[in-house]
């Protein structure tokens, strides 16, 4: 029993701890094993923090102990490593911050702490979230637990392996355009991206602000919606963060869909798709009509504008954001003669090709002359897109599409063409732009035993119905979990 | 090759607003990458969007105000320990005036 501890869903290991039946100290050593054997073909840490992690689990031992338990006490999870954590290395995956401690924690790593919950490591990602493959690192790529010659899926592609190869029991990632919902798609396991302001950003390095939110890994909906619960709500040091009261989100988990609404929009069942993808997405709704949810057809006609949309939004705030890293108070420096050496030399040497491809792109945008006809035409673009969701709610309760055109592709396929890479992200990145509640659950395999994922997307601040609507389908339908492969 | 949206002395004037030192190799690659993201990002202007106002932020309205209070505690050595170059409680820099 104990060897398979690692593979306990958070819900589980809740209850058996506060029953005292299993120790969080056996669970975390359980996690610990298990990355130290599959770390060498997976990659899906940066930094493991074992003996920090031991601390924290006899520490939560102590308090469970005392009958004193929040949910989240003892429970060892995975940070994706744009998450400031006190005293343990955060990177972002880049070698500008390879050698950043922060001197203080995230606010959701502060809440997580004060719960008691065990921080294993710190995750591998695209370099500043910025990718969707988790090729973009600068400490090389993490593999897909399913097929170690495919990608895991990005940016949050570590965080969304080790939970698909349980090495933890949860993580956290970030979405900005899909970098929660594709890797959990690509690795079959559950991720969410709440609606932005629902969990605070501080602490978080920032990619885009106006479509930057943090969310879960986790292997069933019911742990999913246990992590939101923690990590949500107000926060003063963030002013975009919501003020609502955060809801018992495992409450809303009834089983019952009968007379839900579920739109099926057609710009996302296109040419081009994976035809296994579509199956399977559509052998789930079907599967939901015979629970007694409703299918309407809608339309979201601006769908074919959101990449372009996003990629003038997000790296225009992006320019704006990495701005900081400047060789000053913190991060590399590169040698230098002068101050203007120093910003240029140790931008250039310490970003990688696709943040300054960013950079380079958000700054043209922004830039005198060509403001206007880019990066206000894609805020006039957003709009649009959130009328489309807008008027689609007024006849669904909630929007179920696939996550990705395809299943995971293969390490390199994509790295030669940004423009291919982008594509990837079709059907995730809408539900940033307008600033919606998505989540990814796996719903099949294809042929080549890859896991397919789909998504379900509600209005803002919908999120029980979201979990409701993916745990009526996962209790009554979910295939069984296949073994991954490494 | 399609036509280039965006000239080697465009791509030049934009690494020096964002900061970035570059090789002409490294101007070349952009120019290119730089040239199709923004093909494809033409896309847009197929919409008409004359009357219709810009999207910044999604977020509920309104900004939260609070006392102007000091909540931290200066904490100077734990600044000062990612600098990658500090003179006693200064972040030290090459020689700024000749």
């Amino acid at each position: 029993m104990t060897s398979e501890l690692n593979k306990l869903s958070v819900s589980e290991a809740r209850d058996m701890l506060r029953k005292r039946e299993v120790s969080s100290r056996e669970i975390t050593r359980a996690c610990l094993d298990r990355i130290a054997e599959v770390e060498p073909r997976l990659s899906a840490f940066i930094t493991v923090s074992e003996r920090e992690a031991l601390e924290q689990a006899d520490a939560a031992d102590r308090r469970l102990g005392s009958g004193d338990a929040p949910a989240m006490c003892g429970i060892p999870i995975a940070l994706k490593d744009i998450y400031c954590t006190r005293g343990v290395r955060t990177t972002c995956a880049s070698k500008i911050l390879e050698n950043f401690v922060p001197p203080f924690d995230a606010t959701v790593i502060a809440k997580l702490r004060a719960e008691g919950a065990v921080f294993l490591g710190k995750t591998n990602m695209d370099e500043f979230a910025m990718g969707s493959s988790t090729e973009n690192s600068a400490f090389g790529p993490t593999r897909n637990p399913y097929d170690l010659e495919r990608v895991a899926g990005g940016s949050s592609g570590g965080s969304a392996a080790a939970v698909a190869a349980d090495e933890c029991l949860a993580s956290l990632g970030t979405d900005t355009g899909g970098s929660i919902r594709e890797p959990a798609s690509f690795c079959g396991v559950v991720g969410i991206k709440p609606t932005y302001s629902r969990v605070s950003r501080y602490g978080v390095i920032a990619y885009a602000s106006s479509l930057d939110q943090v969310g879960p890994f986790a292997k069933t909906v019911r742990d999913a919606a246990i992590l939101l619960r923690a990590l949500a709500g107000v926060d003063s040091h963030d002013s975009t963060c919501s003020a609502r009261p955060v809801p018992d989100y495992e409450k809303a988990l009834t089983g019952d869909v009968k007379g839900l609404r579920i739109g099926v929009p057609k710009e996302y069942f296109v040419e081009g798709m994976e035809r296994e993808v579509k199956i399977a997405v559509r052998a789930a709704l079907k599967h939901y009509e015979s629970l007694g949810a409703r299918l309407v057809d809608i339309s979201l006609p601006h769908t074919p504008y959101a990449i372009g949309c996003y990629y003038l939004v997000a790296t225009a705030e992006a320019s704006a954001n990495l701005a900081r890293y400047d060789g000053v108070r913190y991060g590399f420096r590169a040698e230098s003669e002068n101050t203007d050496e120093l910003y240029n030399r140790s931008r250039a040497k310490g970003f990688g090709a696709e943040v300054k491809r960013r950079i380079m792109l958000g700054t043209f945008a922004l830039s005198a002359g060509y403001y206007d006809a880019y990066y206000l035409k894609a805020q006039k673009v957003r709009t649009l897109i959130r009328r489309d969701f807008e008027r689609a709610f007024t006849n669904c309760d909630v929007i179920v599409v696939p996550v990705a055109p395809a299943t995971a592709f293969r390490l390199g396929e994509k790295t030669a063409d940004p423009l291919t890479m982008y594509l990837s992200d079709i059907f995730t990145i809408s539900v940033n732009l307008a600033g919606l509640p998505g989540m990814s659950i796996p719903c099949g395999y294809d042929g080549d035993g890859l896991p397919i994922g789909m998504q379900m997307i509600g209005p803002a601040f919908s999120e029980e119905t979201i979990f409701r609507t993916g745990d009526a389908y996962e209790r009554s339908r979910a295939q069984a979990k296949r073994p991954t492969k490494v | 090759m399609a036509e280039k949206k965006i000239s080697l002395e465009q791509v030049r004037h934009v690494a020096r607003l964002a900061r970035l030192e570059m090789s002409a190799d490294d101007e070349a690659r952009l120019q290119a990458d730089m040239s199709s993201i923004l093909a494809y990002v033409e896309k847009l202007n197929e919409l008409d969007t004359t009357d219709v106002p810009p999207t910044a932020q999604v977020g509920e309205a309104g900004t939260p105000i609070r006392d102007d209070a000091v909540t931290n505690h200066p904490a100077p050595e734990e600044m000062l320990a990612n600098a990658p170059a500090r003179q006693g409680g200064f972040f030290k820099v090459p020689r700024i005036i000749e």
